[in-house]
């Protein structure tokens, strides 16, 4: 028996209850709700995927921020290009798995980098390779589900998130990051981030982030999470919270100082430390939190009810193949 | 994780991230959404079917029991939305009305099967629409199917294999042996062994409780061995000692459901519902759902290309049906719109035939009225000849008449008019 069952069988069990036309009725314990249980253990038997993808030009610690999000070297820094290596021509899509596992729960996580993006002197239409990559990414998907005989578990390397890195100017957005966003918006989830927020002050964070905040709405861009997508009024309600929090301004770090007797993850400045996951310090914390702790699951929903089917709707339309089967249908009458 | 093994490394955390509450989000997710779960039970009228789920669910569910007088085999199908903490579930219980009533049951199989795929149907049409909502579909496929074996203590009706083999393919079969206080202890385990081996001497593949998760193994493999459960149903309330419980009351004694001495209803409950219920679900979906997908793409004509060649083969497959199937409508339609003309064609000759013979008749009349008149005329005309005639006559007669009378006597006269006469 499961814990949760033993405690059930201890204590005042909930009563099952029957909704009828008339009314609900109260029914003794059944023990449905050990559904939960059921679906938890068949989860962490399975595993989690999580595909996140980080745009934004070079030198603006997107690997570093990953690397402080999983606490783990999931990214490899290109921070210094070798003399052999030159800064690519074009935006080349790097994509790196790996497996970590926390409290019984294995997640491979993919780390996917775009190298190059915004590097040029013209960046005409930089986003195209990574247009191309993330459908791709859903064209691959569609075709497993198209399969007669299917896979037990379709492999899934949809990206699920994408962290813009939006350079700390103060100022306001670049051309390159309204085009790139109001792009991409409508085929994947895009988190926007200020990096290397460590070069304002906090007033002048405030005023930055209202600044592009307006920008986005103007445009249209639709950031995650996305309005339309919200659930219920509770959900709105915490999301509404999020938004006006967005984009958060992080620094990354993947080195440890001593600070109040603890061991904390900071950068170390001339004028003091900066502590990665203090809030007074920057927004990483919260970015985590909404990310990993809250979100995570849901990013991965949006993508596959919202953006894949958007892509598979599309897709199919467009070929003028697979058109809905209805009872008046050709194909009904062939069988 | 399963298949992935190859190339990705395991990296180690240098922290607490906070990705170990994925179960709970994605738990949350689904509570939210609401579970769906639907249960099919297959059995003889009269072997306490609709009483043994009353007795799962604590309520009582239906109306009166059906007769047996049904002429063949229909499905009935009622909804419920029970609620237990936080957990929502919708939950469908069909019923077979008629099943093993009739004198010749060959075709009492047919109507179950029938039901199963149209559920998979249903699905799958969801599922191969364009623009889908299967996030948010009211799943009727059917979880688990029941099957009362009734307790005669000797063995499997044909009926009972020949239905078992037909759904084994299709959906969970549970076997239970239903109003099981009939036999007495001894017996039952005989005939546990018997149906059992009758089971797996014909290839029906009943459901097994899955035996991979550790913490349920055990059990598991436990429970397997106490198929096909042997339960009691009763939604009455006995009082034995100082609490109420579900019981029959016989002179000789009370069968109390709950009891696990005396019948298996309390495994039964165990396994469907608190271990198995997410179990019966997936495999619902991703067996017993894929086979039937596969089936009936192929039998539509799709096939799976080898990895090499075209992609989107599905989508192809379907356009050149289409293409041939829209080629075969405009054929049939100009074949019809050449009939068409062709009838039309014949009319028209017909008419223009029907035409000409009026047209004919009616010179014909006319000319036979014509030489008619003219007839007539004709003899019109000799007869004022003949009038004519005599007109004159009688003229010339009467002025001789007169000459006469004035120069002679009467006996000219007389010869005259002897003469005339």
């Amino acid at each position: 028996m499961t814990k949760q069952h033993e405690n059930h069988r201890d204590m005042n069990f909930s009563h099952t209850v029957l909704k009828q036309s008339g009314g609900s009725t109260l029914l003794g314990y059944i023990g449905i709700d050990t559904i939960i249980e059921q679906m938890r253990k068949k989860t962490m038997k399975t595993g989690f995927d999580f595909n996140i993808m980080v745009v934004g030009p070079s030198g603006l610690g997107k690997s570093t921020l990953v690397n402080t999000l999983f606490k783990s070297q999931v990214s490899r820094k290109s921070a210094g290009w070798s003399r052999d290596e030159k800064i690519p021509k074009t935006v080349e899509i790097k994509s790196v798995s790996h497996v970590i596992e926390e409290g019984g729960v294995k997640m491979k996580l993919t780390v996917v980098d775009t190298p190059g993006f915004g590097d040029q002197i013209n960046n005409d239409n930089c986003w195209e390779p990574i247009s191309k990559y993330i459908n791709e990414q859903f064209e691959k998907f569609l075709k497993e589900e198209v399969n007669i005989t299917r896979k037990k578990r379709i492999p899934d390397t949809r990206v699920h998130c994408c962290l813009y890195f939006i350079p700390p100017t103060g100022h306001s957005l670049r051309q390159l990051d309204v085009e790139f966003m109001k792009r991409l918006s409508h085929s994947v989830n895009i988190i926007p981030v200020i990096a290397k927020s460590d070069t304002m002050t906090v007033e002048e964070r405030q005023e930055f982030k209202q600044r592009v905040r307006k920008e986005l709405e103007m445009n249209g861009i639709e950031f995650y999470p996305q309005k339309e997508f919200d659930d219920d009024i509770e959900d709105k309600s915490d999301n509404d919270k999020i938004r006006e929090m967005m984009p958060f301004a992080v620094v990354g770090s993947d080195k440890e100082y001593q600070v109040n007797g603890k061991r904390v993850l900071g950068r170390k400045t001339a004028w003091g430390i900066i502590e990665v996951e203090n809030p007074n310090h920057c927004e990483f914390a919260q970015l985590r939190d909404f990310l990993i702790r809250s979100h995570l699951q849901d990013l991965k929903e949006v993508t596959h009810n919202i953006h894949y089917e958007t892509y598979r709707a599309k897709r199919l339309n467009d070929n003028g193949g697979l058109h809905p089967i209805t009872s008046n249908d050709t194909q009904e009458s062939n069988l | 994780m399963e298949d992935e093994g190859e190339g990705v490394r395991a990296v180690p955390l240098a922290g607490h991230v906070g990705f170990d509450s994925m179960p709970d989000q994605l738990v949350n997710k689904s509570v939210n959404r609401g579970f769906c779960f639907n249960i099919l039970c297959v059995g003889e009228t009269g072997l306490g079917k609709s009483t043994l789920m009353d007795t799962l669910f604590n309520t009582k569910f239906e109306g009166e029991p059906t007769q047996h007088n049904q002429p063949g085999v229909t499905l009935k199908s009622n909804t419920y939305e029970l609620q237990e903490s936080n957990v929502r579930l919708k939950l469908t219980v069909v019923n077979t009305v008629g099943f093993g009533d009739q004198i010749n049951k060959e075709d009492s199989y047919k109507s179950i099967v029938e039901f199963i795929d149209a559920q998979f149907e249903a699905y799958l049409q969801e599922e191969l629409k364009i623009k889908r909502t299967l996030h948010s579909y009211h799943d009727t496929r059917i979880h688990a199917c029941l099957y009362f074996i009734a307790p005669t203590g000797h063995s499997l009706k044909s009926l009972d294999l020949v239905t078992m083999k037909k759904l084994d393919s299709k959906v969970n079969i549970i076997p239970i042996v239903a109003k099981s206080d009939a036999i007495a202890k001894s017996e039952l385990a005989k005939f546990k062994i018997k149906i059992t081996s009758e089971l797996v001497s014909n290839g029906v593949q009943i459901y097994q409780f899955p035996t991979d998760d550790e913490s349920v193994a055990e059990i598991n493999s436990t429970m397997n061995s106490h198929l096909p459960f042997a339960v009691v149903g009763s939604t009455e309330e006995v009082k034995i000692g100082n609490k109420m419980v579900k019981a029959r009351q016989y002179p000789w004694g009370t069968v109390q459901v709950e009891n696990e001495n005396h019948c298996d209803f309390v495994k039964l409950r165990e396994m469907l519902i608190r271990v198995n219920m997410e179990d019966l679900r997936e495999q619902t979906h991703t067996r017993h759902y894929e086979l039937y997908r596969r089936c009936k793409l192929e039998e539509m004509g799709f096939k799976d290309t080898d990895p090499d060649s075209k992609p989107f083969s599905l989508q192809e497959t379907y356009e050149a049906k289409r293409n041939e199937f829209m080629g075969e409508l405009q054929k049939k339609e100009e074949e019809m719109r050449q009939m068409f003309v062709q009838r039309v064609k014949e009319k028209e000759a017909e008419l223009k035939e029907a035409e000409k013979e009026l047209h004919e008749k009616f010179d014909r009349l006319k000319k036979l009225h014509q030489d008619e008149k003219k007839k007539l005329e004709d003899k019109k005309k000799s007869l004022d000849d003949e009038v004519n005639t005599f007109k004159q006559k009688k003229t010339a007669a009467e002025l001789l008449q007169n000459q006469a009378q004035q120069a002679g006597g009467s006996t000219t006269l007389k010869r005259d008019k002897e003469r005339k006469n």
